[in-house]
């Protein structure tokens, strides 16, 4: 215990009186732990950013839609909505929604217009990751309103006016029997300019379905385990074909699912590549000072071997020099690539929202600290391996 | 009682034109404990070499060298190092203080290759053994600030702060002037005498060596007493051939 103090107050000694050349031989390895680092939490950001952008298009992994065409006649949305719920009881999946994309008349001050909006149920904003920027989601008592809520595009409240909580915008929907609706959120627009909302199938059902002639037939999305998507497929559309006879039924995955792995194992490892490759080159820096300095060194290592040192003890403390400039060149770099994550304003920064932002990598950090130990290591060997084979009495004279 | 005892001792080396060159040939002393013997030589004479085989940092090509009674040649480079660093101090010509450390970082380096109670409590020890060579007021002085004499006492101070049972003292004098060197010199015999330490100083100034107890005469590789007539007659002390 004591011989390794003395053997790290004696490298940090060196370090120390050595400063300057220690920390411009260790710029190289700072840059490079910082930049994998921080690239890193880049590359979880951006992922996370890619995949939360993908579940609210397609939902989160794995979504999969069933659907069902008649084959000779026009569809029937309600027989294929009730197929399709039944579907849902009897698999007792837990996330589903019915989605059924329409347009319908807006009468908005002073103009109406058509307007398209996609009925589901409350599950599609968690399967979706949708976020509000005000309000709030619809939940199941919602659909029990005498007036239908709207979750509706910013474009679509820039028609009304703005968005008041306690006292929240209406709109007349409907052409032969309007009925007024109740904003109760309001989302980003997905297509700017576009006024465009969300409604409960239920209040579809009551209030719009039978005006509606541009209505699409329904269809069913399902949060379901990726490992089951393909049990889950094939069961309800076989299922399906049978409970609607006559009609085209099939099943797809939306989610970008494989997509997103390949494109999560590019940033994971390509990042970490060229860090690693970064960190190399760094070492080969220190390898290049270590030998210059050991070369000016070698009296000083002779008369530390008049004092008793070892040629291991003489070993261990150049290498421990070079493994504890890295080390602290390394967690140098971490602690800086912590401060610029945690601090950036990626409100500013990202123009699209990132609901759960990711924590740091951790991973990353731990790799590129011990990186950087291991490649002061092995930049320390060769220095310590001329210093030992030094004569005692020749480094002494020298 | 006899602590280093040189039998037949030789040096050699081959050179690159294959023959061979002897530094040392058949060197025969016997060193007791708290004596301070003193080797002149002119320059190239083997005196250093001989220092580097007594202090353990060259090894003979030809006959035994006892230390304490144990026979060194069976000594491994571990077993060398670790009996170099307990036992003896040195003081070189040029000083070869560490650079850009302290007087008591200096004074403290050779703690940290000892054990225990010695590596934690090095800095007072460093302080301590400044303060008895006269330096209390230079602890933290870098030796590019310090005079050739306070180096030289900085390095005295480095060699006797693991209480060394022999000190060797390589010119300890050389680089300094004929008053700063007999400072030193006082110094160096002060300390050594206070602790009981072994003394061997290699010099080219018969003046330093008339301070030992012995004297002897290295020249081309041959060890010789000196007489009482060879050493200058106001400084000599003993001889003993």
């Amino acid at each position: 215990m004591t011989t390794l103090v003395a053997i790290l107050a004696e490298a940090w000694s060196e370090i120390r009186v050595h400063k300057l050349r220690v920390i411009l031989s260790l710029v190289g390895v700072f840059l490079a732990v910082f930049g994998m680092t921080s690239i890193a939490a880049a590359g979880d950001i951006g992922r996370q950013l890619v995949t939360e952008s993908s579940e609210r298009t397609g939902g989160r992994a794995a979504t999969v839609s069933v659907q069902a065409y008649p084959l000779t006649s026009s569809p029937d949305n309600e027989v294929i909505s009730t197929a399709l719920r039944e579907l849902v009881e009897r698999y007792d999946i837990r996330w589903s929604s019915v989605v059924q994309d329409q347009e319908i008349i807006a009468n908005f001050p002073g103009q109406s217009q058509r307007v398209p909006v996609r009925s589901v149920d409350p599950d599609y904003g968690t399967m979706h990751r949708l976020v509000l920027q005000q309000g709030r989601w619809f939940t199941p008592s919602d659909s029990e309103r005498y007036a239908p809520a709207l979750v509706v595009s910013e474009s679509f409240l820039a028609r009304l006016g703005g968005f008041d909580p306690n006292d929240p915008p209406t709109v007349r929907l409907g052409g032969a029997s309007p009925v007024t609706a109740t904003v109760i959120g309001v989302m980003a627009d997905d297509d700017p300019g576009l006024p465009f909302a969300y409604l409960l199938n239920a209040s579809a059902t009551r209030w719009l379905t039978a005006s509606n002639p541009f209505g699409q037939p329904p269809m069913l999305e399902m949060w379901v385990p990726p490992d089951l998507i393909d049990q889950v497929s094939a069961a309800v559309t076989g299922d399906l074909t049978v409970t609607l006879p006559g009609h085209v039924v099939y099943a797809q995955r939306l989610d970008a699912g494989s997509e997103l792995a390949t494109l999560d194992l590019v940033l994971r490892y390509g990042v970490r590549g060229v860090g690693y490759f970064a960190l190399l080159l760094g070492g080969v820096g220190i390898l290049n000072v270590g030998l210059v300095v050991v070369g000016q060194r070698i009296r000083e290592i002779g008369v530390r071997r008049s004092f008793g040192a070892t040629s291991a003890r003489v070993f261990l403390t150049i290498l421990l020099e070079s493994v504890c400039a890295t080390a602290a060149a390394g967690a140098l770099g971490i602690g800086c690539a912590v401060a610029l994550v945690l601090n950036l304003p990626y409100d500013q920064i990202l123009s699209v929202p990132i609901e759960d932002l990711p924590p740091f990598p951790l991973q990353a950090a731990v790799e590129g600290f011990l990186a950087a130990t291991a490649v002061g290591a092995l930049a320390g060997i060769i220095p310590a391996v001329v210093a030992v084979r030094a004569k005692v009495v020749d480094a002494i004279r020298y | 009682m006899t602590f280093i005892r040189l039998a037949g001792i030789g040096r050699s080396v081959r050179l690159p034109d294959g023959s061979r060159l002897d530094i040392l040939t058949d060197i025969h002393l016997e060193i007791e404990r708290g004596e301070h013997i003193a080797v002149v030589g002119r320059s190239g004479s083997g005196k250093s070499t001989l220092l580097n085989i007594i202090g353990l940092l060259d090894s003979p090509t030809a006959g035994t060298y006892e230390l304490d009674g144990q026979p060194t040649d069976g000594f491994s480079a571990r077993d060398r190092a670790r009996q170099r660093g307990a036992t003896f101090g040195f003081v070189f010509q040029q000083f070869n203080l560490l650079p850009r450390r302290s007087a008591t970082e200096n004074v403290a380096a050779p703690l940290l290759y000892a054990s225990g109670r010695q590596v934690w409590g090095r800095r007072p020890a460093a302080r301590a053994m400044l303060d008895r060579v006269g330096l209390g007021q230079r602890l933290d002085y870098l030796p590019e600030r310090l005079s050739g004499g306070e180096q030289q006492r900085v390095a005295i101070a480095r060699s006797m702060v693991r209480n060394p049972t022999v000190l060797l003292a390589d010119e300890p004098t050389g680089a300094l002037d004929v008053d700063t060197g007999s400072t030193v010199m006082d110094m160096l015999e002060r300390v050594v005498a206070q602790s009981g330490t072994t003394l061997v100083t290699i010099t080219h100034d018969l003046s330093v060596a008339a301070r030992a107890d012995r004297q002897f005469r290295l020249d081309h590789g041959v060890l010789s007493p000196l007489t009482t007539a060879e050493l200058p007659a106001v400084t000599a002390r003993r001889t003993v051939a």
